[in-house]
């Protein structure tokens, strides 16, 4: 084992161990930190690892998704290059242990990616063999290759067993596009969606303004509802008093347009006001759509905020990790219009949703299952 | 003893810079889109073509006998590329995947790797509109890593970012523009850590920086555009040695010629910097050369420009008065590139048109429509690479070597 004091030497000079042991190595490459701290380590540790060759990979695999995400790609793109430099030579590889990871579904999501990507390289035809199984993973992107045999298989049925087939993988789907192609065959069926529980979008806000935002300088100001939330409150208004008013959005993919109640301006400010009662304690995401400049707080606590005008708009857009209170949680949504006068920059809107890392909707404790 | 004395020398030595066939960055050489010592084939054909796994519009490079190309898979391209192929045949001599650590959502006409890698001699940096950015030598070894969007969260642009990075001695020149969180960033080439970092105008920005190798600053410094205009930069410490602020496209690139900045500003606006003056002297300005959103390229004594609806103009360096104009097929997204007396151009659609530019008005003298993939909207937008007699050009599908 590595003295304290020797880990300092090293890091002091950026220096790995003339001959470091693989943990030592994994290390190095899980510690860079922001900025290219770490990097003069990483690069050395990095040779050291894909040196060690097929074997070291379920060690690799194991120091995955408990770093940063750039330290993630370090020993992504090390274990990649140990696969394809052990297919060049004809060495053995552990494709048993790299499937048993990816299917212990208690390692972290990227490692598990990590995995699915190294088998699928090593053994294409093993990887291929598992992808069904893989319909209801937690992790999203490797439901995707099988919600597509899902939808294939259904494409080829009719009648009930079609929609019995496009049901399941609509159980099964969370990203939009293919969704939005299940949808489009299971109304055809005459089977009906529920889009927004499906995907968890908040719908039902509170909502006020026009406050200020001329010069773009409303994005920085800090208007009242961002000291206070008290729907019962009044305010100076961009022209004249303001209080909040219910809204509920009719749109399935839960777009909410201030143009409708506030009509249609430019260089405003508006927020919107929900409370999502959660059925527990819990890691989320709020997964955001905007082209409008916004900032969102979470229980009075902000969580981020982007003043970025009209450069598009996508479910999903923003992915925010945040930790859910038991019961009532309040979600703040300030969003700005500039001055902009193209067609293309009428859009004042938002959409949210509530999900798990996989997409997966969470719904507020008084919802009933979609 | 000795070999410790030997040591400098061996290093030196191993640290070539890249040679002068060589197509190491965005418009190559210098970044003025124009191969020294390279030819472009009157008559163009089809040398050879490679399938490639996702969409890119980058333009490849040429280091020695390897070629490196990005891409980005998937259906959110967030399965970053880097290809080191054998220039002369093709065959894959390495590939490195990333997952991209920032956003990736461009608008559609975009993509993430619209970003043109460079190359030193020594190593290749690749850049992704996700801030991805990665260093590798030339045999495919990780030297460093940098996510630029975990350092610095806003910077992102939700139409996709497309500026290229510039290597310049030890230093990396990367610039991040956009309306959020805009920088320019000096990186250690070596170890990938902040030399300098210098706030941007917030306004998107795809244009990439040009290096300046005039009087003093022979080979450390690098200009910056952006909307407000031109900012000439010491890339070992940031400090800024001239400045321009009357504004400058936020698409095309400017150019560089015997130490006269032809900069997409107004049209195109010659300036001469000055070693007395914080502020370049204006030598002419001609809004009659709009090079839109297309990079202007000087050759010989003309300056050329391209519009995206086809129009070829020809200058006067000296003067900016438009010599010729000569109509060739688009719709353009890439630039012209030129080696000896000719010019080539690439439209949208996939058409390779050589042009002489030592005829009277121009003229057309070659063409080559390529092959693009049945039944898809692909086009090219990338502008070419040149080396040797070659030329090379990409889709999102398919990246080809032109000859003779």
């Amino acid at each position: 084992m590595k003295s304290p004091l020797l880990s300092l030497v090293f890091a002091g000079i950026g220096l790995m161990p003339l001959h470091a042991t693989l943990d030592q190595s994994l290390r190095a490459l899980a510690a860079v930190g922001r900025e290219g701290q770490g990097n003069e380590m990483a690069s050395s540790a990095w040779k050291d690892v894909v040196a060690s060759g097929p074997s070291s990979l379920p060690e690799l695999l194991a120091a995955a998704g408990k770093g940063s995400p750039v330290a993630d790609n370090w020993l992504r793109v090390a274990g990649e290059t140990i696969v394809s430099n052990a297919r060049q030579q004809s060495r053995t590889l552990p494709v048993a242990e790299i499937e048993a990871f990816l299917k212990d579904t208690g390692h972290a999501p990227a490692a598990r990616r990590l995995a699915f990507d190294l088998l699928q390289q090593a053994d294409p035809a093993r990887a291929e063999a598992i992808v069904p199984s893989l319909a209801r993973d937690p992790v999203q992107e490797l439901r995707r290759g099988a919600v597509q045999r899902l939808i294939d298989a259904a494409q080829s049925k009719e009648g009930e067993p079609a929609k019995a087939a496009y049901l399941e993988a609509l159980d099964a789907v969370r990203d939009e596009d293919q969704t939005r192609t299940i949808v489009k065959a299971l109304r055809e069926l005459g089977v009906p969606v529920d889009l927004p529980k499906h995907f968890g979008f908040l719908r039902n806000w509170q909502i006020i303004g026009p406050f200020e935002n001329t010069g773009r300088e409303g994005f920085a100001t800090v208007f009242p509802p961002e000291k206070e939330v008290r729907l019962d409150a009044t305010y100076p208004g961009k022209s004249g008093p303001v209080k909040w008013q219910p809204v509920e959005s009719q749109d399935e993919y839960g777009k909410f347009d201030f143009n409708k109640p506030l009509g249609m301006l430019k260089e405003v400010t508006a927020y919107a006001v929900t409370t999502f009662d959660s059925p527990e304690e819990r890691d989320a995401e709020l997964r955001l759509g905007c082209k409008d400049a916004w900032k969102i707080w979470l229980n009075g606590q902000f969580l981020f905020g982007r003043d970025e005008y009209h450069r598009g708009q996508k479910m999903d857009q923003y992915k925010l990790k945040c930790h859910l209170r038991k019961g009532p949680n309040v979600i703040l949504v300030k969003c700005c219009q500039n001055e902009q006068t193209e067609q293309w920059t009428v859009e004042w809107e938002f959409q949210l949703r509530i999900c798990d890392g996989a997409g997966t909707a969470i719904l507020a404790a008084n919802t009933t299952k979609p | 003893m000795r070999l410790i004395a030997l040591l400098p020398v061996l290093t030196l030595g191993l640290a070539f810079p890249a040679l002068a066939a060589d197509w190491p960055q965005f418009r190559g050489p210098e970044s003025t889109a124009v191969a020294p010592d390279a030819q472009i084939p009157s008559q163009p054909k089809i040398d050879w073509s490679v399938p490639l796994p996702g969409r890119g519009l980058s333009s490849p490079i040429t280091v020695g006998k390897k070629l490196f190309i990005t891409c980005a898979s998937g259906p959110e391209q967030d399965r970053l590329h880097l290809f080191c192929l054998e220039a002369s045949t093709g065959g894959t001599l390495w590939e490195r995947q990333l997952q991209a650590t920032g956003r990736t959502m461009t608008q559609p006409k975009n993509c993430v790797a619209a970003s043109t890698p460079c190359s030193d001699g020594q190593r290749v940096f690749a850049l992704w509109s996700s801030n991805d950015l990665a260093a590798f030598d030339l045999d495919g070894n990780l030297l460093w890593l940098r996510g630029l969007t975990a350092d610095y969260p806003n910077a992102s642009n939700s139409l996709g970012m497309a500026s290229s990075p510039l290597v310049v001695g030890d230093t990396l020149v990367v610039m991040i523009e956009n309306d959020s969180e805009s920088y320019a960033l000096g990186i250690d080439a070596k170890t990938g850590g902040n030399l300098w970092k210098l706030d941007g105008p917030k306004a998107p920005n795809w244009t990439s920086p040009l290096p300046w190798r005039t009087g003093a600053h022979a080979s450390t410094a690098a200009v910056l555009q952006s909307t407000k205009g031109l900012l000439a930069v010491d890339v070992a410490s940031g400090s800024r040695l001239w400045e321009y602020a009357e504004g400058a496209s936020n698409m095309s690139s400017s150019v560089i010629a015997d130490g006269v900045v032809y900069a997409a500003s107004n049209g195109v606006t010659a300036l001469l910097p000055q070693s007395t003056d914080p502020a370049p002297k204006q030598l002419w300005r001609s809004k009659q050369i709009n090079p839109s959103t297309i990079s202007p390229l000087v050759l010989g004594d003309r300056i050329y420009s391209l519009n995206g609806a086809g129009v070829l103009s020809s200058a006067d360096i000296k003067t900016g008065t438009i010599q010729w104009k000569l109509r060739v097929t688009g719709p353009f997204s890439s630039s012209p590139v030129a080696a000896g007396t000719r010019l080539l151009v690439v439209s949208e659609k996939g058409l390779v048109q050589v042009v002489d530019t030592t005829a009277p008005e121009g003229a057309v003298t070659g063409k080559l429509q390529l092959p693009l993939k049945e039944n898809s909207k692909e086009l090219v937008l990338c502008t070419p690479a040149v080396s040797g007699n070659h030329v090379f050009v990409r889709t999102d599908s398919t990246l080809w070597r032109l000859g003779e």
